[in-house]
């Protein structure tokens, strides 16, 4: 934090704001040369996309409908397929999610849509018991074609019981996969992924990434356009530490990378943007180029997805780590409301930077803990 | 707790996924115009009609719907009727009694070789056992087409035998063999058939319910969504009396008659849910008056007598096809053995359970056959012995089959592991580095 502010004084900004907003905007031009597919003039936001991804495969597939609370009235852009795709339900949510998975079973493809993955604990007998475990129970007999979608993670200001990340929960269910877009290619790509898919899919999305653009490329426009299942995707390169995130948090490691490049850090960003299966080749290939590794997400901090991946480092490049493996993740809180709390229970830019520089054992010593 | 609701009221169900309410009634069938009766057509069924029961205002209101509700006397108002020839009183023929009786020979019997089994070690884990309720089983899924959905709870044998899937590859299952319907991962109480649909065998209670709800949905969109037109496939839901008290199927009565999807609830009261007393856990313990109160008709039938559950399951069957929505039909019925095979049923008074023995179906079904000159003792016997062989020959079978091999741990978590399938080159499509070019087609 100390280190922080006195950059800020230095560069002569009277407020954090201010630096945050040259840092974005410098940030958004440095990792749209950097992307790997050509540079497009085209920007989409993150919710054009998943509207969009969900228009051409409603349009492709007559068999996949969207189901969940005020899909239809609301939305003026689904009114073209009419009452019995775009299906208004009751706040009902174990008794529509459950009608979804019988749906499935039958033959049909249902998008269930939750309104926050918070109220989908409500659902979640159906989701684990009856969606994702049912093609093991009947050996195969069975599939379920279905996704699950919704925003995930914290919001601004909601409190306790609408801010809890999920991806820790459903990606450690096998049955499941478990994808989490970041920019409007990503959500793209993976959306008409997770609907073609035979398997259940939770698509974890996050509400305040919804209004934010990115640069789509001439290919991700394209109808057939899909992102594989299972694979992460790098960011952004680099040699000295390993950083990966997923969902809003990948933007958070991306403005941390600009930071610490100014100091001389390379820092390699990596998005997941698969939870499970987890694309463990990537992130160890990664591993072993920097040696260092730090992990990033919105989550309670035990048995997260920081844990897991760190311990499948351990399992597999041991040898190659040349200091411990820092996890930053949510305070072990519910969270709470107060907007200077809220502040400290989440992840922060500052945080990731700090532990990238304690991984390359250039951090000034200091009691870290607030 | 026979029901004594007298009142059969003319039916007027203006549900829809568009969740319309009022419109003009249109004339032709629930096919012609709009999504799912959404013009708020008018069909009237009135099978008699009398004056409304004092305590529903439901007339009164305006689209809202007055339902009917059929009681069991409705079996007994047709015996009533004059009828020319004897034979018309009868409310089977021949085929239809030997083919009810067999599959309830079937069902006890496989149930107690299954106890039988299980205290010799062969069989382990949680079994739970149908004896006693085969009425309900037999009544309903002997009138249903293959195609048609039968969705069950932990108690899941005896529907998946009446349903079609053969002795042997339910026993397999039992004795988790890899031979089994779902080659030994499911076990007793996780029941599964593509072929035969049936979708179930779940462990929780209440969780088939939306499960059901959702093939009666598919069952529905295929007919209207995606024009498959003789898509009139109907679901049957079977749940027990201890279901009825969980939020799940309220859910599901709502949005069933909501959306007047093609579902038969079938609740089958045997009075105990596990060792909690139906009448100490409900605080209305009648059931089938939760159907109107969803604006469906609930019906209560005595679920001993397997010739007035076939009567009442003709009826709603019928009802569910046309496209008139669900039904409630509440059955009143007992299991002879505990909950399940560990259960040592200490809580039941040995009265009670002395009354139902007393009214065992397979017992008074014989007796109805036997009295009305359908078929002689001997033809009867000849099913009993038949059964037995099918029965031992499953043991045999099961016995004799080899357990799952080490490699089937990992296999079937997800039907395409990879997604995307292999691709016309033999490779996995998803690892084709052109795959986000589009070039890669599903």
């Amino acid at each position: 934090m100390l280190s922080i502010l006195r950059r800020e004084a230095a560069a002569g900004c009277s407020d954090a704001v201010l630096l945050r907003e040259r840092l974005r905007r410098s940030c958004a031009a440095a990792t749209a040369r950097l992307r790997g597919y050509a540079t497009a003039a085209k920007e989409m936001t993150v919710r054009e996309a998943l509207n969009t991804a969900l228009d051409e495969e409603m349009s492709a597939d007559p068999r996949v409908f969207l189901m969940g609370e005020e899909v239809g009235e609301y939305q003026g852009a689904y009114k073209k397929f009419g009452p019995e795709r775009v299906v208004d339900t009751p706040i009902t949510e174990a008794g529509f999610t459950g009608i979804g998975v019988g749906a499935a079973y039958y033959g049909l493809r249902p998008v269930v849509e939750f309104m926050t993955f918070n109220f989908a604990m409500q659902a979640i007998d159906h989701i684990i018991n009856s969606a994702a475990k049912m093609n093991y129970m009947s050996a195969g007999n069975i599939s379920v074609p279905i996704v699950f979608r919704g925003p995930n993670g914290a919001a601004a200001g909601v409190g306790a019981q609408h801010s809890q990340c999920y991806a820790a929960w459903y990606g450690s269910c096998p049955g499941l996969k478990v994808l989490a877009p970041y920019s409007s290619e990503d959500a793209r790509g993976l959306l008409k992924a997770a609907i073609r898919d035979p398997d259940p899919v939770v698509f974890l999305e996050n509400e305040l990434i919804y209004g934010e653009r990115f640069p789509v490329s001439a290919e991700a426009l394209d109808s057939s356009f899909c992102l594989p299942i299972g694979k992460a995707k790098i960011e952004r390169e680099g040699k000295d530490v390993t950083i990966t995130a997923f969902s809003k948090m990948v933007g958070l490691s991306l403005e941390a990378a600009e930071i610490l490049a100014k100091e001389g850090i390379s820092a390699e960003v990596i998005n997941l943007l698969s939870i499970r299966p987890l694309d463990r080749p990537t992130i160890n290939a990664s591993v072993r180029k920097t040696s260092r590794l730090v992990t990033v997400e919105e989550g309670f901090p035990q048995h997260g997805v920081g844990a897991e991946i760190g311990m499948s480092i351990i399992e597999d490049s041991f040898g190659y780590l040349d200091a411990p493996i820092e996890r930053i993740t949510g305070a072990d809180v519910p969270m709470p409301y107060a907007a200077n709390l809220e502040r400290m229970a989440l992840p922060q830019i500052e945080d990731i930077v700090r532990a990238a520089k304690r991984v390359c054992h250039r951090s000034v010593p200091m009691a870290a803990t607030a | 707790m026979s029901a004594s609701f007298f009142s059969v009221r003319a039916v007027r169900h203006p549900g829809s996924f568009a969740g319309e309410e009022h419109g003009p009634p249109a004339a032709s069938g629930w096919l012609a115009s709009g999504f799912l009766g959404s013009a708020g057509k008018l069909r009237f069924r009135a099978l008699s009609v009398s004056a409304p029961a004092p305590s529903s205002s439901a007339r009164r209101r305006g689209s809202s719907s007055v339902v009917v509700a059929v009681s069991s006397d409705v079996v007994k108002e047709k015996k009533l009727k004059p009828s020319s020839s004897s034979s018309s009183d009868l409310l089977i023929t021949k085929e239809e009694g030997l083919e009810l009786y067999e599959d309830m020979v079937l069902g006890r019997s496989f149930e107690d070789m299954c106890a039988q089994m299980y205290y010799r070690g062969k069989m382990f884990g949680f079994v739970h056992l149908y004896n006693g309720q085969e009425a309900v089983s037999t009544g309903f899924i002997k009138l249903l087409k293959q195609e048609d959905c039968v969705v069950s709870t932990y108690r899941d044998h005896v529907h998946a035998l009446s349903k079609g899937v053969p002795a042997r590859a339910v026993m397999s299952e039992l004795f988790g063999k890899t031979t089994g319907c779902c080659r030994g991962q499911g076990g007793s109480m996780h029941m599964f058939s593509k072929e035969h649909n049936l979708l179930g065998g779940f462990a929780f209670i209440g969780e088939g319910i939306p499960i059901a709800t959702g093939a009666a949905f598919a069952s529905k969109y295929r007919r209207e969504v995606l024009k498959e037109a003789d898509c009139d496939h109907v679901t049957v839901a079977f749940f027990g009396d201890g279901t009825c008290n969980n939020g799940q199927f309220y859910e599901c009565l709502n949005m069933a008659a909501l959306w007047k999807l093609p579902i038969v609830f079938v609740v089958e009261n045997n009075l105990w849910a596990i060792g909690m007393s139906h009448l100490r856990a409900t605080s209305d313990p009648q059931i089938w008056k939760k159907g109107p109160a969803f604006g469906m008709p609930g019906v209560h039938v005595d679920g001993m007598d397997v010739l007035k559950v076939r009567e009442v399951a003709k009826e709603a069957i019928g009802r569910a096809r046309r496209g008139e929505g669900p039904t409630l039909v509440e059955c009143e019925t007992y299991r002879f053995r505990g909950h399940s095979l560990a259960d040592p049923d200490e809580l039941r008074d040995p009265a009670e359970k002395a009354c139902y023995a007393a009214r065992d179906p397979i017992v008074a079904l014989k007796k109805y056959i036997l009295e009305k000159n359908l078929a002689r003792e001997d033809e009867l016997k000849a099913i009993d012995k038949k059964i037995d062989e099918i029965i031992e020959d499953s043991v045999e079978f099961a016995d004799a089959s080899p357990p799952p091999h080490r490699s089937q741990l990992l296999e079937n978590v997800f039907a395409d592991p990879k997604g995307f399938g292999i691709g016309p080159d033999g490779r996995y499509r998803c690892e084709d580095p052109k795959f986000t070019a589009g070039t890669a087609q599903v």
